[in-house]
């Protein structure tokens, strides 16, 4: 039940996880529009240099990138399948209706490169930001939403508290399976029917320790008077550092570089 | 009845993660069957991962564990008849009910068990008279029982099973000080009609000390030692050592004795110190 990797904080001291989180999420949005707007193979390894550069300078080990890239391998190959027979041009190759083109296989290069891209660098994120920072830079950046009178802290707060549960919840599962089985509970055989059936004396006590647990927190966050977000001041203050002026420095290299080589080499795929 | 052999017993948590830990690391012992144990140890120290390796809940790193000569992960498809064979109580346990009545979720055991109705119904009350639970509260929801209450429709969940080996996970955490009393009894009594093998995890030496007849002693997850309860309480600096003491009980006869007072070592209870400073008393004429 622990084993769940896919965007899990993996806790470091690289300069990646070091940089401002609110730098982190812009840069993430950055590069994903960059991503798509690739348009030939001298672009695109412009972007899949800086990728894999990051996921090196992440230090997290790369197995948990693969794990993450397997999750999401099969819906890859299948929409790069069918990316194959959609291009127009001279067929290289004809079987009954199917043809594929020269642009069809580049087509089916660009969706799966992106899409893995994608991925990793989003994971990226997550490992190297704890989920509170993420939160935290994800409140100050839509602060200026408050204009229009977005929730914005209490929607960020029950963002971290969310968060915060998940492993609690999972951890909750584990003894509570793990107690059922010790009264000899038979959750890995039988068929479906029986399996959900099986669920049961895990999945009540479960929603009672929820709503106790929720229960308790406002309780106590109640004690310490919180009253949402405004006047509220913060114990970690976020400042922008060297590291982070220069990482955007870097970033604007990369747009530069993939935007020089879109404009003056020919284009391959829309 | 079951006599459990542990060798070179190791749990790994978080392998190849940051947050890999040795929980339990390279243990091994032999309990027979009739035996009281306590298992004593501080917070983290691996008693409730070994335990749970015991009867299979946990598949140890390395090592194996025997009941009755059998290593219980020769064949893992039969894991389950060893959970029968081990009842393992889990610390706070009342987080497990989920039946509509008590007496429905005493029965979720014995009802995995493959028993007949009657034979349910049988286990069920006895269990229920076993941890003093009177029977008009079978009827009701677990959710309507008193912390207390719940604790003891737990236990009686795993008692039902009537397994040959009863192990017990801190049972008395968070109980009121009689609540606690009355359970140990409870159990105590259990050991002594049913001549089964408990194991008692507990933080409090008072209580390892009034009712098991062997100490295992767990630090930073290895086996600092297992002995006859009286032998363990001895070594008082050594449990000092690692963050446990000695029943006061017995840090004060151990006292008297030192200033030349002529009391037998290895008094754990305050019942046998009053008995036997009575009778040295006596013996002085001075009573
Ligand atoms: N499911 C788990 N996953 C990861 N680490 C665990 C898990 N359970 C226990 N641990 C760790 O293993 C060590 C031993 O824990 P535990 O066996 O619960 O000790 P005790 O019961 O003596 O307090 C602790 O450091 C604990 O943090
Ligand atoms: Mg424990």
């Amino acid at each position: 039940m622990r084993d769940i990797a896919f965007g899990q904080y993996y806790p470091s001291n690289s300069i990646l996880h070091r940089l401002d989180p609110r730098g982190k999420i812009l840069m993430l949005i950055v590069f994903l529009v960059l991503v798509f707007c690739t348009n030939n193979y001298y672009s695109l390894a412009v972007v899949i240099f800086a990728v894999v550069a990051v996921v090196l300078l992440s230090k997290v080990p790369v197995r948990l990138y693969f794990k993450s890239l397997k999750m999401i391998l099969f819906i890859v190959l299948i929409t790069s399948f069918l990316n194959l027979f959609y291009g127009t041009g001279e067929p290289i190759f004809e079987f009954w209706v199917f043809k594929i083109t020269l642009a069809g296989i580049n087509n089916a290069v660009f969706v799966s490169v992106r899409i893995f891209c994608l991925i990793l660098i989003s994971s990226t994120l997550t490992f190297t930001t704890s989920p509170t920072d993420l939160t935290d830079a994800l409140e100050r950046l839509m602060k200026p939403l408050t204009i229009f009178h977005v929730k914005v802290h209490e929607i960020a707060m029950m963002m971290t508290i969310a968060l915060r549960f998940v492993p609690l919840l999972l951890e909750e599962t584990d003894k509570i399976m793990s107690a059922q089985k010790a009264r000899g509970a038979d959750m890995e055989s039988g068929n479906l029917v029986h399996r959900i059936k099986a669920l049961v004396p895990v999945l009540i006590p479960l929603f009672v320790s929820a709503f106790r647990r929720a229960y308790e927190l406002a309780v106590a966050m109640e004690c310490r008077c919180y009253q949402g977000g405004e006047g509220r001041t913060r114990m970690k203050t976020l400042h922008l550092h060297k590291r982070d002026y220069v990482s955007v420095a870097i970033i604007i290299l990369i747009i530069s570089g993939v935007v020089l080589c879109n404009v003056f080499l020919p284009q391959v795929v829309r | 009845m079951s006599t459990i052999i542990v060798e070179n017993l190791s749990c790994t948590y978080g392998i190849k993660t940051p947050f890999e830990r040795k929980a339990v690391k390279d243990v091994s012992f032999e309990i027979q069957s009739g035996d009281f144990i306590g298992l004593i140890g501080h917070t983290g120290s691996g008693k409730s991962t070994l335990v749970q390796m015991l009867n299979g809940l946990i598949k140890p790193t390395s090592g194996k564990v025997f009941i009755d000569g059998t290593d219980i992960w020769a064949n893992p498809k039969e894991i389950r008849k060893f959970r029968f064979k081990v009842g393992l109580v889990f610390q706070y346990p009342e987080y497990q009910l989920f039946e509509e009545t008590v007496e429905k979720d005493i029965a979720f055991g014995p009802s995995n068990m493959g028993l007949s109705e009657q034979e349910i119904k049988e286990r069920v009350l006895y269990a229920a008279k076993f941890v003093g639970l009177s029977y008009d509260l079978l009827k009701k929801s677990p959710f309507d029982l008193s912390g207390g209450e719940k604790r003891r429709a737990a236990i009686a969940g795993v008692i039902a099973m009537d397994p040959d080996v009863l192990i017990l996970d801190e049972p008395t955490a968070g109980l009121d000080p009689v609540g606690r009393n009355v359970l140990l009894s409870q159990i105590s009594q259990y050991q002594k009609t049913r001549k089964n093998t408990v194991i008692l995890v507990s933080h409090s030496m008072e209580d390892v000390a009034r009712v098991t007849n062997k100490v295992l002693v767990m630090n930073k997850g290895e086996l600092a030692m297992f002995d006859k309860t009286e032998k363990v309480f001895a070594r008082s600096d050594e449990l000092t050592n690692i963050g446990l003491r000695i029943p006061q009980v017995t840090r004060v006869t151990d006292a008297l004795r030192k200033h030349g007072i002529n009391l037998p070592s290895g008094i754990l209870t305050v019942d046998k110190a009053v008995y036997e400073i009575t009778e040295l008393l006596k013996k002085e004429g001075r009573l």
